[in-house]
């Protein structure tokens, strides 16, 4: 049993409905009883969709479950089958559907549906919502495909000189963060270094397309939470090579151009392909602010490595933590975080995320909706780099975060939330101006919350420590000399080294002596 | 016991169809989110599973900016499968929570799904668990579960669960019960109206301080401010108390009805009452008439939701002018809803339960102008060109009361005057 407060992901089954609710002619019978049925909101509601989800929902009650439960299952995958006469029919249950036994997959099988049908087992009891979309895209294409894979030793026939080669783009999904945008950014990069793009799934393709996947040089494992799984298997059935790169960030796309290169035998120079303007932006003069900015990251494992690599190499910043609830890239982010001189934070535990993040007081917070909160919360600026997110993240703009456009929105992105650095150069000049008071916001957030507004009346979540050491008012009138945006570390490094030093109060010495000790 | 159960004419009452098919509406467990606005030191500890947790945070739309008074114990494999004791669990669970959040002076375990199907016994659990914190706050059970409530029921259940906790009204006196969750603007509007009838023994259940319970015996009058508390009026008048008939406090016509029915059980007239509220009614009435406008000639349709269906079709069709073309709800309870099916009257096609793909059907058959449903299917009949109320923001928002009459309407009439105003192409 584990105590939750908010959770960064839904159930398994949340994961088939976005497998389902991303394709076309594909429908999901879920066995679940009344109430389950809020998971077409996430749909329509926080992504604008337009159509529900293609699920149909047995909806059982206590009456029902004196033994008609299973006869309940065969009649709504009846219904479901002549009302919407989907190519594929997919088969699973929610977490009371498990316990209650029926096996809707097995009277599936046995019902003479007229279309052919895909069970999945969601395990709710110890997976999440991307494993169960991992697992749900996978059984899907083992189960259109796997009749059709080579026999072992048959060599793949290599494609005739006349045509371009070809990738498919795996694992973009409905929920996703910036999916949809992103698929378009890195099918342009790809149609401009001559590459076709055979099939994108599960976003918005059939399971006829997904019958055409074996046609292509390559996978590209757009998205790893959702495509491992299944890249992996059509690597070794198919024998299609992966081009694992995900093209987040200016480095990232140029070492991703450099993977399709290599994997296709393309001949191309990777320097003519694409451009991006983040390197001037990121070295222009106005951005000589950003150096050092302290960065905190969490995010799903792909956005966390991704923006660990940009904070630091591309932005300038410094990360101060980094960490996944995705327990499945736990490894990846782990080592990454040793490089940075970091401990990975692995957690789904929203609770201690909040906790490092008051430890810690960075100057931007790059996260999910989640962390959206906490920063709210603490005053700290912030941005959201990934799922689960909300209504706001679903932009109507085009706004991918892949490729060389997706650099630029995200540099974009996450600057916006700080002081520009002239401003910044500004308000350190004219502080004691009535203007530039500790009130005095980024000028071009106005009163949108943003910046760090209120940083001195924000009530830690972890109470001071017993033994705290007292201000005296000549220090803390010092204090407030300090602007207010760098005042929330500088009074907690003070502290510290008071700390540290045996010092019971602060007095003006004491603030110079730290500031001097940190400044090292 | 008595009880006064105001029988419609059977001539009289609406053509009642019952259907079963899917049902798209939220579990009991949703009545957590703005029962714990209410009551503002109690926690409610849903014990099932991370859809549980998903599902209130889905539909609190992660809105919430403090911690929450609500959280979930999620069960695990290992309580499934028998290797961990799910009562030794949920001790730890309990411990660690009143750990962190001392201020809470009442907890709820809310069984769910899940629990209910593993017949995990909250009501002992929470027995138990209140020997081992006597004296630092009161804890019960209640179950919020899909299988067994749907959205409001789940306050119904959690009323339910409180009263055998309610002191014992003295002999002799008379009180007056509002049940059902007010917000506290209408309470307080709500406790000055009363006053002005010169009725003053009133209480709210639930009241914003857990430990505010109001007594009930055979002196006790139930009038409710929500139309979906069936169980709490059965152990209620269990308790000797008598339901006041009356329709519910939704429009002017609504909320004067259930003032002169609180009212002659302190022997006062309609009349008087019509003259005591003859300000604040006519308030109403001309901030109504402005938006009114909006609304006159409009056809509306009800999908099954949160159970206001009917008082919302009568406020809709009598006093805004508007046409019905369904009213569709999850349930029908004909004792609670006796004076609003009489005030419906025949000629109103009522559906009780749903099936799903028949029901949007029929909205697309009718064609209304306007449709209320849930929030997960707004927006796909948006895009098929309907214009919609999603009917949850019918719980969060005042609506009861003459003060809030024009706010009611408003809600119905801004999707209506949207679509008048935007020039922005089609709808799909």
């Amino acid at each position: 049993m584990e105590l939750t407060l908010w959770t960064y992901e839904g159930p398994p089954h949340v994961g088939a409905i976005r497998i389902a609710a991303s394709m076309r002619d594909v429908h999901l019978v879920l066995h679940a009883p009344q109430g389950d049925t809020y998971a077409d909101l996430l749909f329509t509601m926080i992504e604008r969709e337009g159509r529900r989800p293609p699920v149909t929902w047995t909806t059982f009650q206590a009456r029902d479950l004196g033994g008609s439960t299973a006869e309940m299952v065969i009649q709504t995958l009846q219904g479901a089958c002549e009302r919407y006469q989907p190519q594929v029919l997919l088969v699973a249950e929610s977490c009371t559907g498990e316990l209650i036994q029926d096996q809707p997959g097995a009277l599936a099988k046995g019902a003479g549906l007229s279309a052919p049908v895909i069970p999945i087992e969601m395990a709710a009891y110890t997976r999440k919502e991307n494993w169960g979309a991992s697992e749900t895209f996978y059984q899907l294409v083992r189960g259109l495909l796997a009749a059709r894979a080579p026999k072992p030793g048959e060599e793949r026939s290599a494609r005739p000189a006349d045509q371009p080669a070809s990738v498919n783009l795996i694992g973009p999904t409905k929920l996703g963060f910036r999916c949809r945008d992103d698929v378009t950014e890195i099918r342009r990069l790809l149609e401009s270094m001559g590459v076709r793009v055979n099939v994108v799934a599960p976003l918005d393709a059939t399971p006829h397309d997904l019958l055409r996947i074996p046609d292509a040089d390559a996978n590209v494992n757009l998205a790893p939470e959702v495509g491992d799984l299944t890249c992996d298997w059509l690597k070794r059935q198919f024998k299609q090579p992966i081009i694992s790169t995900v093209p987040l960030g200016w480095g990232a796309t140029r070492d991703f151009i450099a993977e399709v290169i290599e994997t296709l035998a393309l001949d191309i120079d990777p320097e003519t392909v694409g451009e991006s303007r983040l390197p001037w932006y990121s070295r222009s003069v106005d951005s000589t602010y950003l150096t050092g900015k302290r960065v905190f990251i969490f995010a799903d494992g792909t956005h966390a490595l991704a923006a660990a690599r940009m904070a630091r190499d591309e932005m300038g910043f410094e990360v101060v933590g980094l960490g996944t609830y995705s327990r499945e890239r736990a490894r990846d982010v782990r080592a990454l975080a040793t490089e940075y001189g970091l401990e990975a934070l692995i957690t789904d535990d929203y609770l201690a995320v909040e906790r490092a993040v008051t430890e810690l007081q960075p100057e931007l917070v790059l996260g999910t909706q989640m962390e959206r909160h906490i920063a709210k919360r603490l005053g700290l600026p912030c941005a959201v780099i990934s799922t689960p997110a909300h209504v706001q993240d679903y932009p109507a703009r085009y706004s991918p975060q892949m490729g060389f456009e997706g650099s630029n929105v995200i540099f974009d992105t996450w600057v916006h939330p700080l002081i520009m650095g002239l401003e910044e150069h500004l308000l350190t000049m004219f502080r004691d101006d009535f203007e530039f008071n500790d009130g005095a916001v980024p000028s071009h957030l106005g009163g949108e919350g943003g910046g760090a507004q209120q940083p001195d009346n924000v009530t830690p979540m972890i109470p001071a420590e017993p033994g705290a050491v007292a201000w005296a008012v000549s220090a803390e009138k010092e204090l407030r000399k300090i602007p207010f945006f760098v005042r929330g570390k500088a009074r907690r490094n003070t502290e510290h080294f008071a700390l540290e030093q045996g010092l019971s109060v602060i007095d003006v010495e004491t603030l110079y002596e730290a500031k001097a000790h940190y400044s090292r | 016991m008595s009880q006064v159960i105001a029988r419609a004419n059977a001539d009289a009452l609406p053509d009642i169809t019952t259907e079963r098919g899917e049902r798209a509406v939220f579990c009991g467990l949703t009545s957590i989110i703005w029962l714990h606005r209410r009551i503002q030191d109690a926690f409610f500890l849903v014990v099932g599973s991370r859809t549980c947790a998903h599902l209130l945070q889905s539909a609190a739309g992660v809105m919430i900016f403090a911690e929450p008074r609500f959280a979930t114990a999620i069960l695990g494999e290992r309580d499934l499968a028998g290797m961990a004791d799910c009562h030794e669990e949920l001790d730890r669970v309990v411990s660690e929570l009143l750990a962190r959040r001392p201020d809470i002076r009442r907890l709820f375990l809310v069984g769910s799904c899940p629990s209910e199907v593993i017949k995990l016994d909250l009501a002992n659990a929470a027995a138990r668990l209140q020997g081992v914190h006597e004296n630092r706050l009161r804890i019960s059970a209640f179950s919020g579960s899909g299988i067994e409530t749907t959205f409001t029921q789940g306050e119904d259940q959690c009323l339910a669960s409180m009263v055998p906790d309610l002191p014992v009204l003295s002999e002799g006196s008379q009180r007056l019960m509002v049940v059902g969750t007010l917000a506290d603007i209408v309470e307080e509007q709500f406790r000055r109206h009363f006053a002005q009838l010169g009725i003053t023994e009133v209480d709210f259940f639930p009241a914003a301080r857990a430990d505010d319970l109001p007594p009930v015996g055979p002196g006790t009058r139930v009038l409710l401010a929500q139309p979906y508390l069936s169980d709490t009026v059965t152990a209620l008048t269990k308790r000797g108390a008598k339901l006041v008939s009356a329709p519910y406090p939704l429009g002017i016509e609504g909320t004067l009805g259930w003032f002169e029915a609180a009212a002659s059980e302190w022997g006062h007239h309609a009349e008087a009452v019509q003259e005591a509220l003859a300000i604040p009614v006519a308030r109403a009435q001309k901030s109504l008439a402005r938006v009114r406008e909006s609304l006159e000639g409009r056809s509306v349709h009800f999908l099954p939701d949160s159970q206001l269906e009917i008082p919302l079709a009568r406020f809709l069709r009598d006093e805004c002018g508007m046409s019905l073309t369904e009213i569709a709800t999850p349930y029908l309870d004909q004792t609670l809803m006796a004076d609003e099916l009489r005030r419906l009257g025949s000629g109103v096609s009522l559906v009780e339960g749903s099936d799903l793909d028949s029901a949007l059907a029929r909205v697309r058959e009718h064609r209304p102008d306007l449709t209320v449903c849930g929030m997960g299917i707004a927006n796909p009949l948006e895009a098929e060109g309907f214009r919609t109320k999603w009917s949850i923001e019918l719980i969060f928002t005042p609506i009861q009361g003459f003060d809030q009459v024009a706010d009611l309407a408003g809600l119905f009439a801004r999707p209506l005057v949207r679509e008048r105003q935007l020039e922005v192409g089609s709808w799909s």
